[in-house]
């Protein structure tokens, strides 16, 4: 849902403020995307569902109903399928849950983002600490075990006892399910401009490298498990919907902007392509209407490319990649063939920050907060083969 | 064509001069002026330094090489041939500046009437005067709001020793009174005393080459006479050669059936480079051998600079423009060098920084070449002591450009740096800043005196590399330009040098490697330590950065590893920009210099070795 009510002072998604939406002309053209792209792909069955934006929870639930229904339609979409809706805590999202639940939404992700109002204030959010409090007592009520909650660290001028007490209170909130974001200052942002001018310090490396492993730990020791850079889950309220991002699944983007990585099977295609959908909405809609589907690029990932993605992501998880996932996508060169010989990866091993063993390839404790430096070497490694 | 006689101009109406001054005073502007005022040039608008033909001259405003023209004035019923010698006005120059005037009579001395004498007002006038020429002070620039004449000629009277009456106040520029000048120089400069009938004589003062006729050189008749089809020898390279063509510039070349003596002019013969027509050799006709003309010294480097293309495939390229350029300057010399970090390339020495930066402009404005100059240096000179060394070089005394090749203390009995006699010219308000500037350079100072009221100036004695790369700057900017600068060889002297090793995690960087005075070691290291530490990127562990001097630390940073360096933030499903950057951090993997276990990008080194030329 590419709309919100105000753009965010650090947010550079692509999403639109504008005074009013043609909502029923949107919905039917999400619906008709669906509906083609689920086609051209041709898949069988549908694991999970994911609304986001944008502001989703500030569409109708008639909308959500009508997609879940077009998914259904072209596919099978069992009933435990996963069906996250990302939702702001803002007093009108909250009353409208219950609706949402209704139209088969069964997670719900809240965009927290800080339990304290100066923060809150500085990140541009429309929202206080105590209606997202309130908003996350009603999504646990609403969706027990399944609520999840986004949090920023790294803050200009965040202090380490600021955030610790922030983890504190995040963690007498939370449900089974947290997200935890390091604010990236990005070109063209509000809040970007104000650290460039100087009106807000940056915080040091040092800082975020310290605010991130607190976190960790801190989190852990509540019964969380990290499975991912910045996601972590307890009772196995682990994400669906973004394991498959980071395991190389197939993923189908619908509305403007998203993105999707899928074979195209109805064509006798057996590639997997990357897509973007066409950015802007208006546009969007026009090219989904006349063509069924607003697809702006789609570009044929060669095998090595496939694998530099699976590499990338996998490694970002606490199992990383598995000898059957890697074989899916190589057949011809194993885990072992690859990073199993004398070369970066085993000196990276031996160094304490990758393990590489019937398990499959996967980062330590330590090497997953340094994942950057260790990539290139590992891409480069795999060029080579 | 039809080719000039030359022979209507007995040397009693030849009147060879040249234009001396310090920088910017107004030489090219009255060049100018006088080429108009004799119907040599058309007057025109256009006329501005006309005699600066290299773009890199017009655009600097500077005088590089040398130009002659000879012009026709007619004066009092008597038709004179004035030959006019534009000189380089720049301290990297004062050689060419010293040949040139060997080939007069006498000089213009033109100063400006609101700075006044300025260092090379007085570095030139005492060449001219040294060499015994008749000198017509001018002082330019009358028509600006700031102008003093008086003042100016007061301090004419008290440094050289002129009656003010003598000096003609002119303004170049508009013109005004520049037709006194030439009178004067009629009247007071003496013809040169030469005879045709002696053998020839021919001096060099400079040389150009051209792609369709070869080398040109700027010669000036001490005796006898040239023409074509004659058989003349070089003094300093024994060559022999046959004459093609002779004849004089106006400023462009005009053929002439011959050349007199006592007259200036050019010649081509079939030399094929300009290292063959050396500035202040010596041409006479064959088999009729004659004294050498004092004065001639081989082009002597003082600066020298590593030069490298930006990127090895760029070799070949910037090997042929090297060697087109240094065709028309044979006092650039040029060494093979390589450096494991910025590949092949080369050591260049240059008469002095400025020399360096035209070069530097013209192979980028001609030749359209990027390149990556490191740091100058100077040559040092190291006296042997071990027998070993002394045979392997051959003598015992060597000349060290490389850090690599320092020999070691305990080979040596002595090192030596190069040091320089540095003329500073300044109002009086900045004496204290500068003498502590001087003093900072490790100069001592040598005289010091009052020019006038206002002026002061001193001499100092600096070791050449204090001063090679941003005295000049520093010394402008603490006196708010007001301060004038030039300098001359004033030979070696022992001096405490060490080489200093810059070391990455222990393991030395041989291309960071720089030779340098004990007492300043200290901050230089920490200079470079600094810069590197902001150049290599953080990796994984500690990274140890340090000077030494030998095995001993003197200087360091330390570059923490990285604690987090991994993208903790929301996708959305995003991940095409990532990847691309992530490979592009693989390539550049790949390029990356690895010293000991340490990953430096190549242009680290570049960035640490640079010269600083925005400030």
């Amino acid at each position: 849902w590419p709309y919100c009510r105000k753009r965010c002072s650090y947010c550079n998604f692509n999403t639109y403020v504008v005074r009013a939406v043609d909502e029923a002309a949107v919905r039917a053209c999400l619906v008709r995307e669906a509906q083609t792209l689920l086609r051209l792909s041709q898949v069988y069955s549908v694991t999970s569902v994911f609304f986001g934006g944008g502001t989703p929870s500030l569409a109708s639930p008639g909308t959500v109903a009508a997609v879940l229904e077009a998914v259904a339609g072209a596919a099978h979409l069992p009933a435990a399928a996963e069906v996250t809706l990302e939702a702001n805590p803002s007093s009108a999202s909250t009353s409208g849950l219950a609706g949402f639940r209704a139209a088969g939404v069964n997670r719900l992700s809240i965009g927290v983002q800080s339990l304290d109002d100066a923060e809150l204030r500085m990140l541009g959010r429309e929202h206080t600490a105590a209606e997202a409090r309130q908003a996350v007592e009603a999504a646990r009520g609403l969706f027990p075990g399944r609520t999840s909650i986004d949090l920023l660290f790294g803050l200009p001028g965040q202090s380490r006892d600021a955030w610790a007490q922030q983890l504190e209170a995040a963690l007498r909130l939370c449900d089974d399910h947290i997200s935890l974001y390091q604010l990236t200052l990005e070109r063209g942002t509000a809040l970007a401009a104000q650290v460039r001018g100087g009106a807000l310090p940056a915080p040091s490396q040092d800082l975020l490298a310290d605010m991130y492993e607190t976190a960790r730990n801190v989190l852990v020791a509540a019964g969380f498990r990290h499975y991912e850079v910045s996601n972590f889950a307890r009772k196995g309220a682990l994400s669906t919907h973004n394991l498959s991002y980071w395991r190389a699944d197939e993923y189908i983007g619908v509305g403007p902007g998203a993105h999707g990585r899928f074979i195209l099977r109805s064509e006798g295609g057996c590639s997997r392509e990357a897509r973007v959908q066409t950015l802007e909405p208006i546009t969007w809609m026009q090219e989904v209407q006349s063509q069924g589907h607003g697809t702006r690029s789609r570009v044929v990932l060669n095998p090595l490319e496939q694998l530099e993605e699976l590499l990338t992501l996998g490694l970002r998880t606490d199992e990383g990649i598995t000898h059957e996932r890697w074989e899916h996508f190589s057949p011809q060169l194993s885990l072992q063939d690859v990073f199993g010989e004398p070369g970066e990866a085993r000196a990276l091993q031996q160094e304490g920050w990758l393990v590489l063993d019937s398990g499959g390839l996967r980062c330590t404790w330590a090497g997953l907060a340094v994942l950057d430096s260790l990539l290139p070497d590992l891409l480069w490694q795999l060029q080579r083969a | 064509q039809e080719k000039l006689d030359m022979s209507t101009y007995p040397v009693e109406s030849i009147r060879n001069f040249s234009i001396i001054a310090h920088v910017d005073h107004g030489k090219s502007t009255l060049a100018d002026r006088l080429l108009e005022i004799t119907g040599t040039i058309s007057k025109t608008d256009r006329n501005k330094q006309v005699l600066d033909k290299l773009q890199v001259e017009r655009e600097r405003g500077i005088t590089v090489k040398a130009q002659s023209a000879s012009l026709f004035y007619s004066h009092e019923g008597i038709n004179y041939l004035l030959n006019l010698i534009d000189t380089p006005g720049h301290v990297d120059f004062s050689y060419e500046v010293s040949r040139s005037l060997s080939a007069c009579q006498g000089v213009i001395l033109v100063v400006d009437a609101n700075e006044g004498i300025q260092a090379q007002t007085v570095a030139n006038f005492y060449l001219a005067f040294e060499a015994q020429l008749s000198i017509i002070p001018v002082i330019n620039k009358i028509d600006l709001k700031n102008a003093d004449p008086e003042r100016v000629e007061k301090q004419i009277e008290k440094l050289f020793d002129i009656p003010t009456d003598e000096c003609i106040r002119i303004s170049a520029k508009q013109g005004t009174n520049v037709e006194k000048v030439l009178q004067k120089v009629v009247e007071k400069i003496p013809p040169p005393q030469c005879n045709t009938t002696d053998p020839l004589k021919a001096l060099v003062f400079d040389s150009t080459f051209d792609h369709y006729r070869g080398v040109i050189a700027n010669i000036a008749l001490f005796g006898g006479e040239i023409t074509r089809g004659q058989k003349i020898v070089s003094a300093h390279t024994k060559k022999r050669y046959e004459v093609n063509e002779v004849g004089i510039l106006t400023p462009n070349e005009q053929p002439t059936h011959k050349l007199y003596a006592g007259q200036v002019g050019y010649l081509i013969a079939g030399m094929k480079e300009v290292t063959e027509a050396q500035i202040g050799d010596t041409l006479f006709l064959y088999k009729q051998p004659v004294e050498p003309l004092p004065g001639f010294k081989s082009a002597k480097p003082m600066v020298f600079a590593g030069m490298y293309p930006i990127d090895q495939t760029e070799y070949n390229n910037l090997k042929s423009a090297l060697e087109r350029l240094t065709l028309n300057d044979s006092s650039v010399t040029v060494h093979r060098d390589s450096s494991l970090a910025l590949g092949a390339g080369w050591r260049l020495g240059f008469l002095g920084l400025l020399h360096m930066e035209v070069f530097n402009q013209r192979l980028e404005q001609e030749y359209n070449m990027s390149v990556i100059l490191t740091a100058p240096t100077v040559p040092y000179k190291a006296v042997l002591s071990s027998a070993k060394l002394i045979k392997e070089y051959g003598r015992d005394q060597i000349t060290i450009i490389n850090p690599a090749q320092f020999p070691d203390k305990l080979s040596v009995s002595e090192y030596l740096e190069p040091t320089v006699l540095g003329t500073i010219v300044t109002p009086q308000e900045y004496i204290g800043k500068i003498i502590t500037l001087c003093q900072d350079r490790r100069a001592v100072q040598k005289d010091m005196l009052y020019i006038d009221e206002n002026r002061v100036m001193l001499k100092y004695l600096f070791p050449l590399n204090e001063i090679v790369v941003d005295f000049y700057d520093a010394l402008k900017s603490l006196s708010s330009g007001y301060a004038s600068f030039d300098y001359e060889d004033a030979g070696y002297q022992s001096a405490d040098l060490i080489k200093m090793d810059i070391l990455v995690n222990g393991n030395p960087v041989e291309e960071l490697a720089t030779i340098i005075h004990k007492d300043k070691a200290y901050a230089a290291g920490k200079i470079l330590c600094e810069r590197l530490k902001e150049t290599i990127p953080r990796q994984l562990f500690e990274i140890a950065i340090q000077a030494a001097i030998g095995k001993k630390i003197i200087a360091r940073e330390t570059l923490k590893a990285y604690r987090k360096n991994v993208v903790a933030k929301c996708y959305g499903g995003d991940i095409t920009r990532r990847m691309k950057l992530l490979k592009r951090q693989a390539e550049g993997k790949r390029l990356m210099r690895k010293i000991g276990n340490v990953e430096v990008p190549r242009d680290a080194f570049i960035r640490v070795l640079k010269r600083d030329t925005d400030k």
